[in-house]
């Protein structure tokens, strides 16, 4: 993910509320009601449907720019989406979103639990060292992007002559096809770990301590104690940041095009890079493909989602 | 809990994040380097001989382009308010028919990868000759937010106690008034929260300015820094100090008011 966001959710609550007998004037308060959540509907019509239905729109014709602006594209059906999927990038950049989701995920989740435990017990300035921890989370991706693409530098790039101090060759971290995916998932997983950190450490606080004495008592070791009742018990917490870790992984856009443009010769694409490359990132927008792909992205993403709020519910209801 | 037996957690607690923060720290030294020094082989590690050159460079070219992104947050800030306030209050206390359904549609609209917004809204602007305005970027910003600001002024809003707003019924207060003198004031916390990450993301948002306001005089600092790197590239110096220039919102929430942003975190992604 790019320094995935929050999703905030159903908590649950207000289904109680639902339920409840209706209030003596029905009408009137169901009028209110209405009142206050109509700006909410007309923008989540004009500003999500509206987008949503002209992307699906664009991949169902052959826009060319000069169609784009006079309107007149022509209707072509499924044939954008035939195309995209014969096209030998289409291959590719599967392969390179599913490594690049994966490992990222996997690292920053395992990474994000080492720390959670870590801090989990309270110790000197670990309040303060914590909060450190954010920082990456809260910079502007275009910043973190292009101090990690000095950093990866071939020439005069920090990690290089680090690697040289221990006998290491140059690498060409941004330039060979062979490690610029390598590279962005690297730079993608420290973006990732103040996420994982600060929602699983929440986690942890809600394990009660009374099982780590009663374990502590019947002498259980560290390690024990972490496979016994940590792991367990923060299942449904570990889920919810994977989820939420793949969704948001899958859409990035910023931190790889502004390292690798999804380069060498597409080492580094991801499907959607390759999306926002046909549409924005040529002289020549080609917008219908762009859509075709974009949509692919959307139906995975999409599948993620319906786990996510399946397992919400699940943990929703007490 | 407290105590010598943990000394050495705290001191590795440091070295974490010494490493952590470790490209943070490059940023800064970079940003301080001669442009004479930058390809020095192996890089300075210190800024033993700092040069402010490079601010000077940024703050001369980049500051239109920091006060575009200030306006921009803003105004982003104020429209995601206006409209996920009432929203919120709506959902958690006024039972609308098909709040079930707003709420999913705002579980499933924040999936929606922003490069298929960006596609959907630079159609729709071209049409309405809004693209390379700051306001068809609050609007695209905005999309960023609104999601979460419903979602999180909800969860709050709903753990006001029924009573309160039973009791200014009774005073005779309209929905409205009760809206205004009871559920505003009570949220100031949640509106805190929901501002400083609109504004943060707007801040930082890169995808919509790169493809709906990328033709334009007026750029957000985003885009300025991306522009800076396509330009020149032997000039990382004052590539680097833009960089902690556009950081600064982030530094100041972080020490000013972190006890929002975990809020923010953790809303709804862990129940209580």
């Amino acid at each position: 993910m790019a320094a995935p966001r929050t999703i905030a959710a159903l908590d649950g609550r207000p289904a109680a509320q639902h339920a409840r007998p209706a209030p003596r004037r029905r009408r009137s308060s169901q009028w209110t009601a209405l009142a206050f959540l109509a700006p909410l509907v007309v923008y989540l019509l004009l500003f999500y449907a509206y987008p949503l239905y002209r992307n699906i729109e664009l991949s169902l014709h052959d826009y060319t720019p000069r169609a784009f602006v006079r309107g007149d594209a022509e209707f072509t059906g499924p044939e954008n989406y035939l195309d995209v999927l014969s096209d030998d990038t289409f291959v590719r950049a599967l392969r390179n979103t599913a490594l690049f989701t994966l490992v990222s995920i996997a690292a920053q989740y395992a990474l994000g639990l080492a720390l959670a435990v870590f801090f989990h017990r309270g110790f000197r300035l670990s309040v303060v060292l914590r909060a450190m921890f954010l920082v990456p989370w809260l910079l502007p991706l275009i910043v973190s992007a292009s101090t990690w693409s000095w950093m990866l530098n071939s020439d005069n790039g920090i990690v290089n002559a680090a690697l040289e101090a221990f006998g290491v060759g140059q690498i060409n971290w941004l330039t060979s096809p062979d490690t610029s995916l390598i590279a962005v998932t690297i730079a993608n997983i420290w973006l990732g770990i103040p996420f994982n950190l600060v929602i699983l450490y929440a986690g942890l606080q809600n394990i009660p301590a009374e099982l780590y004495e009663a374990a502590g008592l019947d002498g259980a070791n560290a390690w024990q104690r972490f496979r016994r009742i940590t792991f367990p018990l923060l299942r449904p917490v570990s889920a919810i940041t994977l989820l939420l870790g793949l969704i948001y992984t899958l859409k990035v856009v910023d931190i790889i095009w502004i390292m690798t443009r999804g380069g060498p010769a597409d080492a580094s694409t991801t499907l959607a890079i390759w999306s926002y490359r046909e549409a924005f990132g040529t002289g020549q927008p080609d917008f219908s493909p762009a859509a075709a792909v974009g949509n692919l992205l959307i139906v995975i993403a999409f599948a993620a989602g319906l786990v996510h709020v399946h397992l919400r519910r699940e943990e929703g209801r007490p | 809990m407290t105590g010598p037996g943990t000394r050495w957690k705290t001191a590795l607690g440091i070295v974490l994040v010494g490493l952590m923060l470790f490209p943070v720290y490059w940023m800064v030294n970079v940003s301080l380097t001669k442009t004479s020094d930058m390809r020095a082989d192996p890089p300075h590690w210190f800024p033993w001989d700092p040069t402010f050159e490079g601010y000077t460079a940024a703050l001369g070219q980049q500051l239109p382009a920091l006060a575009t992104s200030l306006f921009i947050g803003l105004g982003t800030v104020a429209l995601t308010l206006a409209l996920s306030l009432p929203a919120g209050y709506s959902l958690a206390k006024l039972r609308p028919r098909g709040g079930r359904t707003i709420d999913f549609l705002l579980l499933v609209a924040q999936m929606i990868p922003a490069v298929v917004m960006a596609m959907g809204f630079y159609a729709i602007y071209l049409r309405l000759g809004m693209l390379n305005t700051v306001w068809g970027l609050i609007v695209a910003d905005s999309t960023l937010a609104v999601p979460f600001a419903v979602l999180l002024f909800r969860a709050f809003m709903a753990s006001i106690p029924r009573e309160l707003l039973a009791a200014a019924q009774i005073d005779g207060a309209s929905t409205w008034r009760t809206f205004r003198s009871i559920i505003l004031p009570l949220s100031r916390n949640s509106v805190i929260t929901v501002s400083l990450f609109t504004f943060l993301w707007a801040w930082s948002d890169f995808i919509f300015a790169s493809t709906l306001n990328r033709n334009s005089d007026v750029i957000p600092i985003t885009l300025g820094i991306y522009r800076y790197i396509g330009n020149n590239t032997t000039q990382w110096n004052s590539i680097m100090a833009t960089a902690v220039i556009a950081s600064i919102p982030a530094a100041f929430l972080l020490v000013l008011a972190q006890r929002y942003i975990s809020a923010g975190v953790t809303a709804g992604a862990v129940k209580d």
